[in-house]
């Protein structure tokens, strides 16, 4: 089970109505959310319903139309603050992996914390080899990514960003784009970082893992937030007709 | 038989071996390596600076409005960098050599120093769409990752998409070159003596076109060949990465 999570109330993440637009394709429209220490959030919907973008506006990598975010208790949409300190807190996980194709895996691991956080390289060395002992990856340290399989480059992702030491994981889609038999090695690295109280956001299709580690499941459709519920009440006793039909579809 | 292999002895010793000619070739070697190797300096230098504006523009700015002072320091330099090229590549090579020898250094009796400017300021803007176009080339998602990760703009650039985009480019930078080299043929215009002047000078010396003008031609190819050696080497050693 996961450690803290409704037990510790201390809010990590504020969203207040949220809104995004490319041009007259309001994607997003109010979305308010509150995400705390050590939850799980899985965010699920139909593509194009804005999931996607909300969780890449946590992290700023969309700048919102209007609304705020506040992280930590700072409101990062403010001009004012320098994001790049408040996106090393916060780690992110793509659909395509995204890992540098012209660095090593260790190398994609150490240049956040020797670049950023000023460690050594023998230090940033270290967590990095452990990390990637923990996913059963620590023989493929100096292959290029180009080497390595889509669970392998995901797994490898993941611990990119731990590396970060973030409070907070941001996945987005993060089996998407794997072959079926990888889906799982994935999730079982997302599984475990859960049990050990890390929080995160997670847009997937993957119900069985909204049900079994979410610790709160969000249903996202037409650019706003429909239903929110803990998992079990979630999937037994959806209340809207929207998530009523989703979910027929899904199961 | 005789006749002919005595013709070429002859003609080989008049344009290489009287009065220390060679000596001559070698001197012209010099200019055109030395301007050569300063004009692709200052257009790597020239064409990296503004392909970074040029692809920071096209990135965050295009199509947007201005907000912030930055974007319009920006805007009003992806401006100049565009005027640059357009005017670059839309009047020959020639006439920009003149231009900054008689008009723009009139002063300088020596045509070295606007001549390896003339040349850089020129290869710097093929540079400069060449190094933009490798840049544009890299997926977003590297830029994500790494902006993710903490890096802003100038680090992600340094870090994450310049070497991943040098690596792409560098066969068509390595033609930008060979073509720089081949270029500066054209010094004679300014009273440089570079090794096609030196073929030309001998001609007129010698009455015989046929040694000194193949003879030119040779040194131009093997420093072709020499310079295509070293490039092929670097995209291999880049290449490293890829299996």
């Amino acid at each position: 089970m996961t450690t803290n999570s409704k037990n510790n109330n201390e809010i990590l993440i504020k969203v207040e109505d949220l809104k995004k637009s490319f041009g007259d394709n309001h994607v997003l429209k109010g979305v308010n959310a509150k995400i705390c220490k050590g939850d799980v959030m899985v965010v699920i919907g139909a593509s194009g319903s804005g999931k996607s973008t909300f969780l890449r506006c946590l992290n700023l990598l969309e700048e919102p139309t209007a609304g705020k975010i506040f992280f930590e208790g700072t409101d990062i949409t403010d001009a004012k603050i320098d994001i790049n300190l408040h996106r090393r807190k916060m780690g992110m996980v793509f659909q395509q992996f995204n890992l540098f194709p012209h660095m090593t895996v260790l190398k994609n691991m150490i240049i956040g914390p020797v670049k950023l956080l000023n460690k050594s390289k023998e230090e940033a060395t270290k967590t990095a080899m452990a990390l990637l002992e923990r996913v059963g990856l620590a023989d493929r340290a100096n292959d290029y990514p180009s080497q390595l399989s889509g669970g392998q480059k995901q797994r490898i992702a993941i611990v990119r960003a731990l590396c970060m030491d973030p409070d907070v994981m941001l996945f987005d889609e993060p089996t998407s784009a794997l072959d079926p038999e990888m889906v799982g090695e994935v999730l079982e690295v997302m599984k475990s970082l859960a049990k050990e109280g890390m929080t995160m956001v997670v847009v997937t299709h993957e119900m069985g893992f909204a049900r079994e580690v979410g610790t709160e499941v969000v249903f996202v459709d037409e650019g706003v937030i429909v239903e929110q519920a803990p998992p079990q009440e979630f999937f037994t006793n959806p209340k809207s007709e929207r998530l009523k039909d989703f979910l027929s579809k899904v199961f | 038989m005789s006749d002919f292999l005595n013709g070429i002895v002859e003609g080989f010793s008049k344009t290489f071996i009287d009065q220390d000619r060679w000596k001559q070739f070698l001197e012209g070697l010099e200019v055109t390596i030395g301007i050569t190797i300063l004009a692709a300096i200052l257009g790597i230098v020239l064409g990296f600076l503004i392909a970074i504006v040029r692809s920071t523009y096209d990135m965050n700015l295009k199509g947007k409005k201005c907000k912030r002072f930055s974007d319009y320091v920006l805007k009003f330099l992806n401006f100049i960098c565009n005027l640059y090229i357009t005017v670059v590549r839309g009047t020959p090579t020639v006439v920009q050599l003149m231009i900054m020898y008689y008009i723009i250094f009139a002063s300088f009796s020596n045509g070295f120093i606007p001549a390896f400017i003339a040349f850089g300021i020129n290869s710097g803007a093929y540079v400069a769409e060449i190094v933009r176009s490798g840049i544009m080339s890299i997926d977003k998602g590297q830029f994500e990752a790494s902006r993710s990760l903490g890096f802003d703009y100038k680090r992600t650039m340094w870090h994450v998409v310049i070497p991943q985009a040098f690596k792409n480019i560098l066969p068509a930078l390595g033609n930008e070159f060979i073509v720089l080299v081949k270029e500066t043929s054209i010094a004679g215009y300014v009273a440089l003596t570079d090794i096609t002047k030196v073929g030309d000078i001998i001609q007129g010396a010698t009455y015989d076109p046929f040694f000194p003008l193949i003879s030119v031609a040779l040194i131009y190819l093997v420093i072709v060949l020499i310079l295509s050696y070293f490039l092929k080497k670097l995209e291999r050693r880049l290449r490293n990465s890829d299996h």
